[in-house]
Order: C-alpha cells, then sequence, then structure tokens
C-alpha cells in the first residue's frame, strides 16, 4: 500500500512540475531528473547522476554484468532506503524511494557479496516526502532502542554460559544456556535480518548446507547444547565455540542499532516470532537436547508483544476488531504459558520433553489462535 | 477477522488513500483481462481471463471447448463471473432448504474436518458461522474468499490462500454439522435434538479419540481434490482463535452415488456397494429417510438431517489374500457385474436367503433391519502406510439419515455377524446434527439454532 500511495505523490509532483515550465507531460520518464539510471557491471557502478531533487527518486538498474547483482540506496550509515535484490546479468529493474534531501550512497553488489562498489549520491532541494505518522516514527524508535537493550543485556548473560563452557563446569553452563538466549529470541527478527550473524549463533543441526561439516561448520549455541545435553562431555572445541559466540554476539550488539526498522517489518517481524513458535518450539525441534523449548517460547511472545504494544495506538484507530483480538490472543496465549512456568516472573518452564501430545496441541491451538490475527497487524498500521 | 473476511466492512474501514490504491490495482487487472478476451475474437466478455485458465489440464483445450460453446466457467480470479450450472466444473447452488452436499451428486473428491470450539464467547461464534457461511457462499460460486488471493495490500497476507485461482468451482458443496458436544456449550443444551445421540459402543469398534467427535464438522465435496482442500483450508484460518481443527480425512473415489447410473463406484476391496442408496432425484425416499421433519423436532433441525462419520480401516493385505470365493461370500455380491447371489445383474433384486447367514449385503440390507434405509456418501481414503508397510487405507463411510436410531444404529449392530468385520475395523466415529439449507443471502449457517425463537429466525 506505501508504494501505491508513493507513486500517487510522485505523479502529483511530476504534474506539478509540468505546470510550471509549461511543459506537456512526458510518457518517457527516462528524461526525469528524478529518474536515476545505474550501470552495473562485476567491477563498476556507473551512475547517471550523482544529484537529483529530494522526493520520489527512481533508480534504473541494468546489470551488464555476468554476475547476480544487487542495488541498494544506503544513508551514509549505511541503513538501507531500498534495495533490490536478485538482478540478472543482461536484467533491468526499477527501485523507487521516497527520500529527504541529504546524503545517500547507491551501492552494486556483484555477486550479492560483500559491501559493495559504491557512489556517493546527493539529494538536494525541499521536495516533499509523505509525511509518516509521527507516532509510527516513535514505535520505530522505541523498538530500536528495545533491540539495543536487548542485545546489551544479553551480552552478560551470554558470557555466564559461555565462561562456565569454558571452565567445564557442565551443571553451571546447563543452568546459564535458556537464560543466555533469551534476549535473541525476543527480537529475531531484526538479527536475521542481517543475514549473517544468525547462522552462526542460532543454527540447528539439521539447518547445516550440503557440504559443510558438522563439526567444523556448525557453530553457536545449539552445538554447545548439543554437547551439554547429549555428548555430557565439554572439549576445547567447545571452548572454542563459547569464544566465538561471544564474538558473533558482539557482531550482533554493535550492528543492532543500525538494521532498517519499519513500522510494517516490526509488524510482521511479530507475526516472524510466532511463526518460530508454530514452526519450531512448538514441535521441540528447536531445543532437542535441553528441551528449554518453552523459555524461547516465551521469549519469542514477549518479543511479538513488545512490538505489538508499541504498534497498537495506531493500529486500533485503524481496526479495532483487530486489536481487540489481539488483546484477547495475547492474554490467552500469556496464560496458558504460566501454566508451565515457576511463577510469574520466573524464565524456569516445564522441559518441554514433559509436555504431551494434547498439552502441545493447545499450545499449538493457541499460537495459530495468536498468530492468524497478528498477521494482519500489517496491514492494519499502513491503512 | 471480521473485517478481513466481510468485503463490506473492510471496504467501509478504508480511508481514501487505500481505496484509491485498490481501485487503481483492480482497474490494472481488469484491464490485462480485457485485452485477453479482446484477443480472443468472438468470445464472451465474461470468459475466463487467461491468468485465470493457466493451470487448467489442456488449458487451450478447454478453452476452446468453452468458447465454442458459448459456455461461462466461473473463475476464482475474483472478478464477477457468474457460474454456470452444468457441467463437470459448474458451481452447485449454495442457498435452498437443504444444506448441499447430501442429495447431491456425489463428487469425485472429500475433504471433511471435525473442530472443536475454543472460544466462550457466544457472539464470537456467531460471527464465525456467518463469516464462515460468506465464505463458503463465495468458496462454492467459485471465488475467491474476502478480498481475493493478490492485489492487495503488499505487506500482508491475502485474505484468500490462493491455490484454487484459476480452478473451476468443481462443483464444490461444503455442509455443515454440529455435533453433542456443541450442546453443552453457549446454553444450547435444551436445543440439543433428541435424535442425536452418542453412538453405542459396536462390537469390533477400536476408536481412537483423535479421529473422532467434534464440536463442529465441515464436509467439502468437490471434483477436483484442490478445490476441497482450498475450501476446508480457508475455514479453518478464518476459524483460528475461535475453532481448532479436532481432525480431517481426505477421500477419493467415492464409493457411493447418489445418482442412479448404470455403475456403482467400487471400495477399496474391489466391490460394489450400496447399490440400492437413495439417488438425488428419489424424493419420497428423501423426505422418508434423510429430511428431518417439522414434527421430529426440534423445530431449527427441520429440512435438516444426522449425518454420521466413521473411518474404517481395511486390512487391505489380508483381504488381497482371501480366496474370491470367500469374497464374493463374504459381500454376497459378485465381484465382476456385483450382481447378488445367484442373480445375473448388479441391480437385480437381492435373495437374500440365498447368501450366506453372514455376508454383508444380507445384514445390510433395509430388509433385515425393518426397513432401516441410510443416504450413504462414503470415500475411500489412503494415508500412506502405517509404520508396519500396511496401507493404512479404507472406507471413510459417511451417511445421512432423518434419524440415527432408526438409522445407522439399527444397522450397525445388525452388522456384529458380518464376516467383513475380520477385514476391517472402526477407528474413528463422530455424529453431527445438520442443520437446514442456508436460505439466502442474508441467512447464516445455524441461525435458527443460535436465534431465540427458531420459528421466528
Amino acid at each position: 500500500m506505501r508504494a501505491v500511495r508513493l507513486s500517487v505523490t510522485a505523479a502529483a509532483t511530476v504534474a506539478a512540475l509540468a505546470a510550471v515550465t509549461g511543459c506537456t507531460e512526458k510518457s518517457d520518464a527516462s528524461g526525469d531528473d528524478r529518474v536515476v539510471e545505474v550501470t552495473a557491471t562485476d567491477t563498476k557502478c556507473e551512475v547517471s547522476k550523482k544529484e537529483f531533487p529530494a522526493g520520489h527518486v527512481q533508480i534504473d538498474v541494468t546489470n551488464k554484468g555476468s554476475k547476480v547483482t544487487e542495488v541498494y540506496l544506503l544513508f551514509p550509515d549505511d541503513r538501507i532506503v531500498t534495495e533490490r535484490e536478485n538482478i540478472g546479468p543482461g536484467t533491468s529493474q526499477k527501485v523507487t524511494a521516497e527520500v529527504k534531501a541529504g546524503d545517500y550512497r547507491i551501492a552494486c553488489k556483484p555477486g550479492m557479496k560483500g559491501k559493495g562498489i559504491r557512489q556517493d549520491v546527493k539529494a538536494t532541494g525541499t521536495g516533499k516526502v509523505a509525511e509518516r505518522d509521527p507516532r509510527l516514527d516513535a514505535a520505530v524508535a522505541s523498538y530500536r532502542e528495545y533491540a539495543q537493550e536487548q542485545a546489551d543485556e544479553t551480552l552478560p548473560k551470554a558470557k555466564v554460559f559461555t565462561d562456565a563452557v569454558k571452565a567445564g563446569d557442565i551443571e553451571a553452563a546447563k543452568k546459564a544456556y535458556a537464560d543466555s538466549r533469551i534476549g535473541w529470541e525476543r527480537t529475531e527478527p531484526v538479527a536475521e535480518s542481517f543475514g549473517d550473524i544468525d547462522p552462526k549463533v542460532d543454527l540447528r543441526e539439521d539447518g547445516l548446507e550440503e557440504g559443510q561439516d558438522l563439526e567444523k561448520d556448525w557453530t553457536g549455541w545449539h552445538r554447545l547444547e548439543r554437547s551439554l545435553w547429549k555428548d555430557k562431555k565439554l572439549t576445547d572445541r567447545d571452548s572454542e565455540l563459547a569464544d566465538q559466540l561471544v564474538k558473533d554476539l558482539e557482531d550482533w550488539q554493535n550492528r543492532v542499532g543500525k538494521a532498517e526498522i519499519t513500522p510494517t517489518s516490526m509488524a510482521n517481524g511479530a507475526k516472524e516470532l510466532l511463526d518460530e513458535v508454530a514452526t519450531g518450539k512448538v514441535t521441540g525441534e528447536e531445543e532437542r537436547y535441553s528441551h528449554t523449548d518453552l523459555v524461547d517460547f516465551k521469549a519469542n511472545v514477549e518479543g511479538a508483544e513488545k512490538s505489538y504494544e508499541l504498534l497498537k495506538p495506531v493500529a486500533s484507530e485503524n481496526d479495532a476488531a483487530l486489536t481487540k483480538e489481539l488483546d484477547t490472543q495475547f492474554a490467552a496465549l500469556d496464560t496458558l504459558l504460566d501454566k508451565y512456568r515457576k511463577d510469574k516472573n520466573s524464565y524456569e518452564f516445564t522441559s518441554y520433553d514433559k509436555v504431551g501430545k494434547a498439552d502441545r496441541k493447545e499450545l499449538s491451538d493457541a499460537v495459530n489462535a495468536l498468530a492468524e490475527p497478528l498477521s494482519k497487524l500489517a496491514a492494519a498500521v499502513v491503512k | 477477522m471480521t473485517d478481513a473476511t466481510n468485503p463490506t466492512d473492510a471496504a467501509n474501514s478504508t480511508n481514501a488513500g487505500d481505496s484509491a490504491g485498490r481501485t487503481d490495482s483492480a482497474a490494472r487487472t481488469g484491464s490485462t483481462d480485457q485485452a485477453d478476451s479482446t484477443a480472443r475474437a468472438g468470445s464472451d466478455s465474461r470468459t475466463p481471463s487467461r491468468r485465470s485458465l493457466i493451470g487448467w489440464g489442456g488449458a487451450g483445450l478447454a478453452l476452446g471447448a468453452a468458447a465454442a460453446g458459448g459456455a461461462v466457467a466461473a473463475t476464482r480470479s475474483g472478478d464477477d463471473v457468474e457460474p454456470t450450472a452444468a457441467g463437470a466444473g459448474a458451481a452447485v447452488a449454495f442457498h435452498g432448504t437443504h444444506q448441499a452436499g447430501i442429495a447431491t451428486p456425489v463428487q469425485d473428491r472429500l475433504h471433511f474436518a471435525a473442530f472443536d470450539v475454543k472460544t466462550t464467547d457466544r457472539a464470537a461464534f456467531v460471527q464465525l458461522l456467518k463469516d464462515w457461511t460468506e465464505a463458503a457462499r463465495r468458496m462454492t460460486a467459485g471465488h475467491a474468499v474476502g478480498e481475493g488471493a493478490y492485489g492487495g495490500l503488499a505487506e500482508a497476507p491475502p485474505d484468500d490462500t490462493g491455490e484454487a485461482l484459476g480452478l473451476k468451482p468443481s462443483r464444490l458443496t461444503l455442509t455443515i454439522g454440529f455435533g453433542p458436544s456443541l450442546f453443552e456449550r453457549f446454553d444450547l443444551a435444551d436445543r440439543r435434538p433428541q435424535a442425536l445421540v452418542e453412538l453405542p459402543k459396536f462390537a469390533g469398534d477400536n476408536l481412537d479419540g483423535n479421529r473422532s467427535g467434534g464440536d463442529l464438522c465441515v464436509q467439502a465435496c468437490a471434483d477436483d481434490p484442490q478445490v476441497a482442500v482450498h475450501a476446508i483450508r480457508n475455514l479453518a484460518r478464518i476459524g483460528f482463535g475461535k475453532v481448532v481443527v479436532r481432525w480431517s480425512q481426505l477421500g477419493f473415489g467415492k464409493t457411493s452415488s447418489t445418482t442412479p447410473e448404470a455403475q456403482t463406484p467400487r471400495n477399496l476391496m474391489g466391490f460394489k456397494d450400496g447399490t440400492r442408496n437413495i439417488a438425488g432425484t428419489e424424493t419420497d425416499r428423501l423426505k422418508k429417510f434423510v429430511w428431518v421433519e417439522e414434527k421430529d423436532g426440534p423445530a431449527w433441525m427441520t429440512g435438516g438431517s444426522y449425518l454420521v462419520a466413521r473411518r474404517i480401516r481395511m486390512n487391505i493385505e489380508t483381504w488381497d489374500r482371501t480366496s474370491l470365493q470367500e469374497q464374493e461370500d463374504i459381500f454376497g455380491r459378485d465381484k465382476g457385474e456385483g450382481a447378488p447371489v445367484g442373480k445375473a445383474k448388479e441391480r437385480d433384486k437381492p435373495f437374500l436367503k440365498a447368501m450366506k447367514p453372514d455376508a454383508h449385503v444380507r445384514l445390510a440390507h433395509p430388509d433385515t433391519n425393518a426397513g432401516a434405509t441410510l443416504l450413504r456418501r462414503g470415500y475411500s481414503f489412503t494415508d500412506g502406510t502405517d509404520g508396519l508397510g500396511r496401507l493404512d487405507a479404507g472406507l471413510f463411510f459417511l451417511a445421512y439419515q432423518r434419524d440415527v436410531r432408526k438409522g445407522f444404529i439399527p444397522v450397525q449392530r445388525s452388522l456384529a455377524p458380518d464376516a467383513l468385520n475380520e477385514y476391517i475395523q472402526h477407528v474413528g466415529s463422530a455424529i453431527f446434527a445438520i442443520p437446514p439449507g442456508v436460505r439466502d443471502k442474508d441467512d447464516w449457517w445455524g441461525r435458527a439454532l443460535f436465534s431465540k425463537d427458531p420459528k421466528e429466525a
């Protein structure tokens, strides 16, 4: 829907320009000063202009190289304004965005790897940018803060866990394991948006790709989980893995603030957290050795609830029936989860292998009951 | 949920900017379709769009035939094409005195689902029944649910799941039923029909609780399995948070027919069974054995029926090792023609005393059961293998009747000594009250049950 709204704005802008200059409307956009033509090759990223008026901008990309490429419009701090992936050799794509005056970069990534080949560009003037509801800007800012907090709070907990691993203290490590994952599980969609961190820290055994080696390439929490609960011993390799985990989590902590977050990505991120529950936790696949699935489950729901609470002021205006339903279903799921919890503030949950088939179905039903209306939150936010 | 599945509500709650967006998108779709139809000179302007034809088996041929015959097939592309009433892919009328899917000529495929009600909020449940009715009305006509499967907001999941796009209505029928356990909710106990009894335990039953019972059921029958699966999937989706799927069953190869065909379909044992099933055209027998009359009570059930569903597992491998003579003796028919013992043709009147005393036909026949007659709509099922390498297959038995106490129960009791029992086992069981049909566009499934005075409803 946003795309449609943007193009309406763009059409109005073009019409206004035409009126001023007395020109007839141009049907061919290529002469438009709002179109930047980008010619991407395996070694170059050529732009047709380095300055364009603020407001609506269209990037016409042609890939003349031999590799699949992707193109980004970036803020100077590398936050993404807009992007387009999978532009095959010999093909063209149009990418549009709405930008305020300021400095930007266009990056081509031949092979879709690395930092890409960059060009500095500039948006000038006072072109109108469609206003976003300031409450949504506030929601994004608060969520960004929340994501950073979760990362900041996770590091010390992760260190308690990894120190125990390195000390060879299996019991202490087991005790610290689930707790060290809570902040991550609450904000997983943000971490996943970077693409490279998630597979390093949260990969499960079956997530390895063909040709990858179980002992060499499998890192992160679940590898250590296996050592602790299945192998029941800690080796030098586990100490290395512990150090690696902290390093990767520090990377997450450093980058989380730069994540591209929008109101719809928050809404859909909340839904994705429930999807994580539905596909990984309810089945007991996530924590197959430690059976601490319900801790992750709770953290996923908390993260989803955080996004929802931040978006609710706007969503409730647009679709009151939906937010009423979401309130009901969040409460129902929380109540159900409390049945498996030591007390209301504890993260000591029943071991998932002790949760019977009928109870798992009840949990699954409650997740579906929440996730289905939650999938409609994005629409309610951008209406 | 409500808003999203109700086009009117959605339109009302949409702001001007959004409407513009939607109109724009609809217009684009429309023009593409128009261009396609223009290209086919002489074709009806309501001929399905090319896009909607993608996925049809032998699309070119089907299109040619449709255009030449001037026939209009309904599409699921969200446009307002009205389906015709004729042809294998046509739509079956949703509105009527009785629900479709009972006396309707049996379709080739089945997706049957039993649901448990989770909500305790009566208004929310009633709204679900209304939402389901609207979705059923659209899907049986060959339309997508709500605002369709594409063209809406890019950031949100579409209302319709989309796998039936481009498929014909395929004679989809959706039939709802209310189980005994539903009447324990929402203060409905005094409305529970006396005929809606708990089935007694029958000899040989080995019932699995996870394949039995349910507060609600929906029977989806269609000539295309994808259409039937799509229907249940979308109803389940609309129902999340209010109802949950308790169990479901896919079926194929109808095992009985409600049309007087030359050939009765065969079950997985290779036999014709149910030759004298009630045909959809036999008004008298339907009235006598299937439809609930006002005097049967309660008032809200008038025009309805009662459904018994049984998952009957067949011991396929041992059956296949049984001699032909024994197989024929067990059924009381010959395998080739399906003729009763001592007769030449399938439809010859059976002489029951010529059959073995424990022959299936002899024990199941109305003459053995004081005239008890059922309308059967069963399907074969095969759910892969059972872990011991045996085919998990059999008959998903569906029988409609005016009163279970005079229908299924006496017949099933008299089948206790059935020789067939050595080769079958009843593993799932459920019973449902099937309310009367949805009368018109303002009516909804179960309205009379949930209204204060059903006569005024």
